[in-house]
């Protein structure tokens, strides 16, 4: 089991968490200039590295804090925590 | 296959400088593609590349099993076209698979189930897919260890019944497509991993590999978790997530369990396989992972839901746990034909219940590499559907045992 830390709350299990997937997904600015190619790219597709990945979570079970984290998908280790 | 069987089903081949076909993948799907090639195509100028050794990723990770139960039109196509070619692959393989047609039942605990049921069974009929609704007296008599009394958290409110759903040994089904593969001429170039993929005004022309740079008139990618960072190679993306999906067997048991169950809602697909362990899976691990591991809880709580739902279970003793990576796509259904890229397809998104599919995958996937077009079995599971939103939400329908 991941252990994650929430920023308000420190270290948790995992069990506590929610996953959010690829973090700093920005919504399109002016959505009906999209052509559908884009819109589903916005939609549908994410990043899916082998590596460090930008991801984001929740702290469900606790504080309902969103926090990112970048951690490897191979190693499963947590480099860094933006808040 | 008559007699003893032989040391080795394939050569292992060096490999050739060009071929007119190279499938990227040495699983069940690659390698029925290849099959699929050579017998329905006469296409026998055909490479099969794997990074580690043939078959040793999910087609021999999954639960095995079968069935065609599907609520959409277009799954319940293709999968049934999967579940007629099974009844007929030991005959045409001529390699045992240990194919069992013990059924499947997917339990229902809640009237939304209930509803969602008796809704999928209509429309397998409407689609020539065999499916019965029972009552739970009637899913006691096909399964008699499982508790259906009303007191339980999640009781048991019915089942649909898919009699021709089962099993299959998953080694072997992945042998006998590479046995006859290998048969027809086909190279299987094991330990070969792929490190990039040529595009030439817009088409793919080669990949390179550890083994060598292999020209090749089609690339056609095979790997299920790896599609990703492979279709990136040719800057490809794919709208698909590579997750953990976990599965577990017991120590060897007495025949207890004659038949396939699922439960979508307490959560535990479990079968007894021929030589007595129970195996037994879940829904994926939420986080992107390709570390073919996850998190324990995960076991733990589908080991829960199977002793609720089968009490003798308790006193069961686990033998081992693992995992594969799948790669999920938004709607649960799987991505099969062409790309931007000219002469590079995919087949990939099978997620949690590719081995079902296997031969109608590699027989529909063979086809439109053959002829540089979709079948109409898998022209629904085009690329092109994101974008268009001709989804196949198999999600809501086949919901997350898969």
């Amino acid at each position: 089991m991941l252990q994650l830390e929430c920023p308000w709350c420190g270290p948790r299990d995992e069990v506590e968490f929610s996953y959010g997937g690829q973090a700093a997904v920005a919504y399109p600015v002016d959505p009906s200039a999209l052509s559908d190619e884009e819109w589903a790219a916005f939609l549908f597709v994410r990043d899916n590295p082998k590596g460090p990945f930008a991801e984001r979570w929740v702290h469900t079970h606790g504080c309902r804090r969103w926090f990112d984290v970048v951690r490897d998908t191979v190693t499963h280790e947590i480099h860094v925590r933006r808040d | 296959m008559s007699g003893e069987h032989p040391a080795f089903l394939w050569r292992n081949p060096e490999p050739k400088r060009s071929y007119e076909v190279v499938i990227v993948g040495g699983g069940g799907h690659g390698l029925a593609t290849a099959y699929y090639l050579a017998k329905e195509h006469g296409i026998t100028d055909v490479a099969v590349i794997e990074r580690g050794w043939l078959a040793g990723g999910n087609v021999t990770r999954n639960t095995t099993i079968i069935r065609s139960n599907y609520l959409w039109d277009e799954s319940a196509a293709i999968y049934e076209h999967a579940l007629q070619l099974w009844e007929g692959l030991e005959a045409e393989l001529d390699y045992d698979l240990l194919f069992s047609q013990r059924g499947v039942l997917n339990l229902a605990h809640t009237l939304s189930d209930v509803r969602e049921g008796v809704r999928r069974v209509c429309a397998n009929k409407l689609n020539g897919v065999d499916a019965e609704w029972l009552e739970p007296a009637e899913v006691q008599e096909v399964c008699p260890i499982l508790d259906v009394s009303p007191h339980v958290r999640y009781p048991v409110l019915g089942a649909t019944f898919q009699p021709r759903g089962g099993i299959a040994r998953h080694e072997n089904v992945a042998w006998g497509y590479a046995r006859a593969a290998d048969a027809l001429g086909v190279d299987l170039l094991q330990g070969c991993e792929v490190t990039g993929i040529d595009v030439a005004g817009g088409r793919a022309v080669a990949v390179e590999t550890t083994r060598g740079r292999l020209a090749a008139g089609t690339v056609a990618l095979v790997a299920a978790g790896h599609s990703s960072v492979l279709a990136a190679m040719a800057d490809v993306r794919l709208p698909v997530q590579t997750h953990p999906l976990q599965a577990l067997v017991s120590e060897l048991y007495e025949k207890v369990l004659d038949t396939v169950v699922m439960s979508n809602a307490v959560h535990v697909y479990v079968s007894q396989a021929h030589k007595g362990e129970l195996v037994m899976g879940a829904g994926i691990d939420s986080y992107n992972s390709y570390a073919q591991r996850g998190s324990f809880h995960v076991i733990e709580r589908q080991l829960a839901a199977a002793i609720e739902l089968f009490p003798i279970f308790a006193g069961a003793r686990v033998l081992r746990t693992w995992a594969g990576i799948v790669d999920v796509c938004p709607d649960a259904s799987p991505i099969v034909g062409l790309t931007p890229v000219e002469r590079l397809y995919v087949n990939c998104g099978w997620g949690t219940g590719g081995f079902k599919a296997t031969p109608a995958s590699g027989w529909t996937f063979a086809w439109t590499i053959a002829h540089g077009e979709p079948h109409e079995l898998n022209a629904p599971f085009a690329l092109g559907r994101f974008v268009s939103g001709a989804l196949i939400d198999e999600h809501g329908a086949a919901a997350v045992a898969h």
